[in-house]
């Protein structure tokens, strides 16, 4: 059994609220309490459930972008949180992120080169000449074209921006990438060459996806393992099968009775 | 099903023009259809085929410097040959629709309560009281709680999902006898998503409203529509009932948007780990074509796999495949 990728010890968050009177203390909201999680590498998982459930801010305390109140975030069996900002900085190339809306997530003006090897600042190891080594080659790698590396977002369709999104974040070549609602944005049509692309590169580099969807075929689709989140708590977990053929929680059973119906 | 066969809306050859730094081109490219009391329509299509600015002309909001030729027959008038005080009239009261960005469609300055009692208000000349005893009314309908406090609350002061169904509740307000809903529900969780669809279609059923739903989501209309448009560049590339539409589509565009669906029923997937590679789906290779380039047929002839020489000479003709079921393509069935 090889250790796991991420593992979430006890996370609690609380957001404070605003306070509602002078005399009273302002209340918290507990947005995650209690979570535990383990993700392995190479098996895909996938986080469902109503919004303001605590998905996105789950995704953003494994991203380390915010601090979990109480609990632990492991990666690669370092407490991330613990770690020096230097340190996480470099520890950042091992774990990106996609975002929902690919129309606000680009620099409207940066060129995709400039957005596209952004990631690789402050990794000391990698030259110039590289940084443009290693765009190209990302870029061919999601579908676009060398001469693309030149324009600018607002050149591109809905589906072209979230594959420049998606090199961005495979261009330090991370072992896990978290997707928050990639396809939600997209058309049909398009949402299923993307949804390919994601299989193909995995292929290709071999990272684990952590996907963010309320799309339960997508997520039958990609994933193996499912995460079903209520009120900041984990309620069930298992595989894609198991859950959506026997649901247990009243949560998972209304859930795939809304797509099912 | 008693008011089914009054036609509620009819629309002959309906062109919108848009500007463009090309010129004055067509966004909407010549579409007839009918509407009956009552019945529920679904239009269906990617970004940029033309379907939301169909609903725009239907309302007489298109954006400034679009026009839009043809006949829109509601309820004996010509929508396009009304001036704007005669189309007040009818929008919001007789004519409603409920808009796509629930963020953006409420005015931040005004309470909801104020925002929801004003078509009331104005259509039907409530006072303040009444008509903000029939907004309690109206929010509970759409699962808001009503109490006097989140009445009086502004529109920021309500989630994304609740702000839409506040939009809903005001398109609602005259119980109108057209209502056009464009991309309701994709704000919202697929729970809430379904509850408010179930509203939707049940008052088409009980008041003989007329229900478009603009959406590109196929579970949507499979369950709440009765009769699907498919549209692509300007046009209307299939039509039929529901069941007919969804279980033999005929436009190889319809079957390439089905087949690029994963399949939620289907069997449990056949990879095997040991393979490591997921099943791929189909998909539809290339993308809608931009206004300015829209080719000289058939607009989805450059990613057709079924593509003849005349597909991209001349636009196909219209076909009917049974007596409800249309189809403007070439290939044989």
């Amino acid at each position: 059994m090889s250790s796991p990728l991420v593992q979430l010890k006890q996370i609690h968050r609380r957001y404070p609220m605003p306070s509602t009177s002078l005399w009273t203390q302002p209340q918290a909201l507990h947005a995650l309490r209690e979570v535990d999680l383990s993700i392995t590498t190479g098996k895909n998982i996938a986080i469902v459930g109503e919004s303001g459930s605590g998905k996105s801010t789950l995704a953003r305390i494994i991203m380390a972008l915010e601090k979990p109140d109480e609990g632990q975030v492991f990666f690669q069996g370092e407490d991330l949180h613990s770690l020096e900002p230097e340190q996480l900085r470099d520890r950042r190339q091992h774990f990106q992120m996609v975002f929902q809306d690919p129309y606000s997530s680009l620099d409207p003006r940066q060129r995709v080169e400039t957005i596209v090897t952004e990631p690789l600042t402050g990794l000391d190891h990698i030259t110039r000449s590289q940084r443009c080594d290693m765009a190209q080659e990302i870029l061919s790698n999601v579908g676009l074209r060398s001469e693309d590396l030149q324009k600018y977002p607002h050149e591109f369709s809905g589906g072209q921006r979230q594959r420049i999104a998606l090199a961005r974040a495979l261009i330090t070549r991370p072992q896990l990438v978290v997707a928050d609602e990639p396809l939600s944005a997209l058309d049909v049509s398009v949402q299923a060459q993307m949804l390919n692309l994601m299989m193909d590169l995995q292929d290709l580099f071999g990272m684990t996806y952590l996907l963010i969807s309320h799309d339960l075929a997508v997520v039958k689709h990609l994933c193996d393992d499912v995460c079903v989140m209520q009120k900041g708590q984990i309620v069930e977990q298992g595989s894609p099968h198991q859950l959506f053929t026997q649901p247990k929680h009243p949560c998972t059973q209304a859930l795939v009775q809304a797509v099912t119906q | 099903m008693s008011a089914n066969n009054i036609s509620l809306l009819r629309v002959n050859n309906l062109r919108v023009l848009v500007p463009t730094i090309a010129g004055n081109l067509q966004a909407v490219r010549g579409i007839d259809f009918n509407l009956n009391a009552g019945e529920t329509l679904g239009l269906m299509g990617e970004s940029g085929c033309g379907k939301s600015l169909t609903a725009l002309a239907l309302m007489g909001l298109l954006p400034q410097g679009s026009r839009a030729s043809g006949e829109i027959w509601f309820q004996n008038q010509n929508l396009l040959q009304l001036n704007e005080s005669q189309l007040c009239q009818l929008r919001g009261n007789r004519i409603a629709m409920i808009f796509q960005e629930p963020m953006t469609a409420l005015n931040p300055v005004h309470t909801i309560g104020h925002q929801v009692a004003e078509p009331l208000r104005i259509h039907q000349q409530l006072s303040k009281r009444d008509a903000l005893d029939r907004t309690a009314e109206l929010l509970n309908r759409v699962g808001i709680d009503s109490s006097r406090h989140r009445i009086h609350a502004y529109p920021h002061q309500f989630s994304g999902g609740q702000r839409q169904r506040i939009m809903i509740a005001m398109a609602l307000a005259c119980s109108p006898d057209l209502l056009i809903a464009d991309e309701p529900t994709t704000a919202l969780d697929v729970t809430v998503a379904h509850k408010v669809l179930d509203l939707l279609h049940t008052l088409a059923e009980q008041n003989g409203m007329g229900l478009i739903l603009i959406s590109h989501d196929l579970g949507v209309m499979a369950r709440h529509v009765q009769r699907i448009m498919v549209m692509y560049g300007g046009q209307i590339m299939e039509e039929g009932t529901t069941p007919s539409v969804l279980s033999r589509p005929a436009h190889p565009y319809t079957q390439g948007l089905m087949a690029s669906r994963p399949h939620w029923n289907g069997q449990q997937s056949t990879y095997s780990s040991q393979s490591n590679s997921r099943p791929r789906l189909k998909n539809i290779p290339g993308q809608v074509p931009a206004l300015h380039q829209m080719p000289l047929g058939c607009p989805f002839a450059d990613r057709c796999t079924f593509a003849e020489y005349d597909c991209h000479r001349s636009l196909a003709p219209i076909r009917s495949l049974d007596q409800t079921h249309l189809m403007r393509c070439r290939k044989k069935v």
